[in-house]
C-alpha cells in the first residue's frame, strides 16, 4: 500500500540531511569567515548583507561559525556511532551465533552499559583525562554500543532458524562465515534504520556534553559551545541564542524524518503498525 | 513467580556490583592525589602521609574497595576533599532539589503523552493524528536545554513570569521541568500510539466491540490498559536519559542540584563526590530498571512464567 506521509518523510529527510552534510564539507574549504577570528570593533553585530547571521561577543562571524560547528557535530556523530556499532554489532552477532553463556555475558553486559548515561561516562573520563571531543565522542559511542548489541541479538537470533542457514551449515560453513555471509546481509536494513536514529540522538548528546563542557572545547566552534556562551547574552542579545539551537533541531529532525522514511522502506513489517 | 524474583534479585546485584567496580576501578587509576589537592602543593610530607592514612589511601585498592563500599552502605559517602564536609550532606541538600524536578518533570511528561498518543491512535490517519504527530517529531529534534533557554527567553526576559535561574522556591523548578518533561513526552506519545494501534488490531478487542462495546469503551477498557504494558519500559530507558537531562539542565537554570554538584567536583577534582554521584546515578538507573522489569511481569504474567 502506497504510504506517501512516508515517502515524504523520507525524501525530506534525506534533503535536510544532505544540506548539512554539504555546509559541513563546504566549511572544509570555504566559510565567509574564518570561524575563529576575532573582531572586536564589529561585536554583537546585528544579521546584515556582511554577516548574514550577525556576529557573536567578541565579533566572530556566527554563519562562519555555525558552518564549521556543523562539521564538528558530524564529525564526532560519526565517530561515535562507528564506536557504537563498531562494538555493539559485532557483540550482538556473537551472542546470537553461539548462544549459552556467550549470550547471558553480552547481554548483562549491555545491562550494565545502559546504567551509565553518555554524560555519566563522560564525567567519568573529565574527571580522568579532562575534558574534549574524543571524551564525548567515546561516552556516546558506549551508551550506543548495547543498543546495537541487543538489536543485532534480536534480530540475528531470527534468521538463525532459516533454511538457507542450514544449508549454508550443511555445506560446511563455520559460525563466522555464516554470520557474514547469510545473517549480517538479512539484518541491514534494520541496522541502517537503527543508525539514523542513533546519528540524531549522538548529535543530540554531543550538543549536552559541550553545552555542560565536557565536549568540544575553545576556540573549535561547536553548537552546544555556542549556545553556552550565547547564555550570558540572554538579556541583552536573545537572538545569539537562536541559532545554533535551530542548527541542532533541524540536522536531528532530519535524521529522524530519514530514519522514519528508511524504517518504512526497509522493514515492512512495521508498517501495519504505524 | 518465586523463582523468576529470586533470578531477578540476583541479576539487579551483580549488576550493582560490577557497575561499582567499575566506577571505583576507572577512577582510583586517575592520576593525581586527592591529599595534596586538598593541603595544597606546600604541604609537608608527614601531614600528606597523615592524610593519606586518614583518606584511606594508604591502603591497597583491593582493600579500599570493599571499605568504600561497607561505609556508602551505612550511608557514610566520605568526606568532600574540597569542601570538608561529609559528602552525604551535599548531596541531601541537592537532591531535594534535583529529585522533585525529575519527578515533575516525568509526571508532566507521562501527563501529557499518554492521552495525546491514545487519541492520535483513535484518530489515525485524520488531520488531528498527523498534526499530533508532527509536533511529536518537532519535540523530539529539540535538545531540551535550547528549549530550556527558550523558555526562559519568553516567560522570563520577554513576560517577566518566572525567574530565570537560581532556586527560590517550587516555582523555580516550573520551567526546568517543562523543558525537561517535552521531548520525552513527544518520544512517548510516539510509542503510545504504536502501541494503542498494536492493540487496536488484537482478537480481543474485536471480541469487545462484538459483545456491543461502544468504540470508546472498547478503546479505554481493553486496548489502552494492554497497550501501556510496552510504554512502561519504554518510560524505564528514559529514566537514563532524565538524568542526563536533569544535571544539563540544572546548569541552564543555575539550579543548586546533583548537576551542579557533579560539574564542581570535576572542576576542583573532588574526586570522592564525582565517585559518588556517578555511583548513585548509575545504581538508580540499575534500580529503576529493575522495577520495570517487575512492573512488566506483574502486568504480563506470561513473562514471568516463560
Amino acid at each position: 500500500m502506497a504510504r506517501p506521509i512516508h515517502a515524504v518523510s523520507l525524501w525530506l529527510g534525506a534533503a535536510i540531511s544532505g544540506a548539512m552534510l554539504a555546509i559541513a564539507l563546504l566549511s572544509l574549504v570555504w566559510t565567509p569567515y574564518p570561524p575563529t577570528a576575532i573582531d572586536i570593533v564589529h561585536r554583537l553585530a546585528l544579521p546584515s548583507a556582511r554577516h548574514w547571521l550577525g556576529t557573536d561577543p567578541i565579533g566572530r562571524d556566527i554563519a562562519s561559525m555555525l558552518m564549521a560547528g556543523a562539521r564538528n557535530s558530524l564529525l564526532v556523530a560519526l565517530i561515535a556511532l562507528a564506536v557504537g556499532a563498531g562494538l555493539g554489532v559485532p557483540l550482538g552477532a556473537l551472542a546470537a551465533a553461539r548462544r549459552g553463556w556467550v549470550d547471558e555475558l553480552v547481554m548483562r553486559g549491555s545491562d550494565l552499559a545502559f546504567a551509565f548515561p553518555a554524560l555519566l561516562t563522560a564525567v567519568m573520563i573529565a574527571a580522568l583525562a579532562g575534558p574534549g571531543a574524543g571524551n564525548a565522542m567515546l561516552a556516546i559511542g558506549l551508551f550506543a554500543a548495547p543498543v546495537f548489541a541487543r538489536l543485532t541479538r534480536g534480530a540475528a537470533l531470527g534468521v538463525w532458524p532459516r533454511d538457507f542457514v542450514l544449508a549454508a551449515r550443511t555445506a560446511g560453513r563455520g559460525n563466522t562465515t555464516i554470520t557474514l555471509l547469510h545473517v549480517l546481509p538479512n539484518i541491514a536494513g534494520v541496522l541502517i534504520v537503527q543508525a539514523t536514529i542513533q546519528f540524531a540522538l549522538a548529535i543530540l548528546a554531543e550538543a549536552g556534553l559541550s553545552y555542560v563542557g565536557l565536549g568540544t572545547q575553545p576556540p573549535q566552534p561547536s553548537w552546544g559551545r555556542m549556545l553556552a556562551d550565547a547564555q550570558t547574552y540572554i538579556f541583552t542579545a536573545p537572538r545569539l541564542a537562536i541559532f545554533p539551537g535551530l542548527a541542532i533541531s533541524l540536522t536531528v529532525l532530519g535524521l529522524n524524518l530519514l530514519g522514519d522514511g528508511l524504517r518504512d522502506l526497509l522493514d515492512p513489517r512495521l508498517r501495519r503498525a504505524r | 513467580m518465586a523463582r523468576f524474583l529470586a533470578g531477578r534479585c540476583a541479576i539487579l546485584l551483580a549488576t550493582l556490583l560490577a557497575a561499582s567496580v567499575l566506577v571505583f576501578l576507572v577512577l582510583q587509576v586517575l592520576p593525581g592525589d586527592p591529599a595534596s589537592i586538598m593541603l595544597g602543593t606546600s604541604a609537608r610530607p608527614d601531614t600528606l602521609a597523615a592524610m593519606h592514612h586518614q583518606l584511606g589511601l594508604d591502603r591497597p585498592l583491593w582493600q579500599r574497595y570493599p571499605l568504600w563500599i561497607a561505609a556508602l552502605l551505612r550511608g557514610d559517602f566520605g568526606v568532600s576533599y574540597t569542601y570538608s564536609v561529609p559528602v552525604a550532606d551535599l548531596l541531601r541538600a541537592r537532591i531535594a532539589i534535583s529529585l522533585p524536578l525529575a519527578l515533575l518533570a516525568m509526571a508532566l511528561s507521562v501527563a501529557l503523552a499518554i492521552p495525546l498518543g491514545v487519541f492520535a491512535a483513535a484518530r489515525r490517519g485524520h488531520l488531528s493524528d498527523t498534526l499530533v504527530m508532527g509536533v511529536a517529531q518537532l519535540g523530539v529534534s529539540v535538545p531540551n536545554f535550547w528549549l530550556g533557554l527558550l523558555l526562559v527567553l519568553l516567560f522570563s526576559v520577554k513576560l517577566g513570569w518566572l525567574p530565570a535561574g537560581g532556586f527560590a522556591g517550587p516555582r523555580s523548578l516550573l520551567l526546568p521541568a517543562v523543558a525537561l518533561a517535552l521531548p520525552q513526552a513527544a518520544i512517548l506519545a510516539r510509542v503510545t500510539r504504536s502501541s494503542v494501534l498494536e492493540t487496536l488490531g488484537e482478537d480481543f478487542v474485536r471480541t469487545a466491540r462484538a459483545k456491543g462495546l461502544s468504540r470508546a469503551a472498547a478503546l479505554w477498557r481493553h486496548a489502552v490498559p494492554n497497550a501501556l504494558i510496552p510504554v512502561i519500559t519504554i518510560m524505564g530507558l528514559q529514566f537514563s536519559f532524565l538524568l542526563a537531562g536533569t544535571i544539563i539542565i540544572e546548569n541552564v537554570f543555575n539550579l543548586p542540584g546533583l548537576g551542579r554538584l557533579i560539574f564542581q567536583a570535576i572542576a576542583q577534582r573532588d574526586l570522592i563526590v564525582v565517585q559518588d554521584l556517578v555511583v548513585l546515578l548509575a545504581g538508580s538507573v540499575i534500580v529503576v530498571n529493575f522495577l520495570v522489569d517487575l512492573a512488566y511481569a506483574a502486568l504480563d504474567p506470561r513473562l514471568a512464567r516463560a
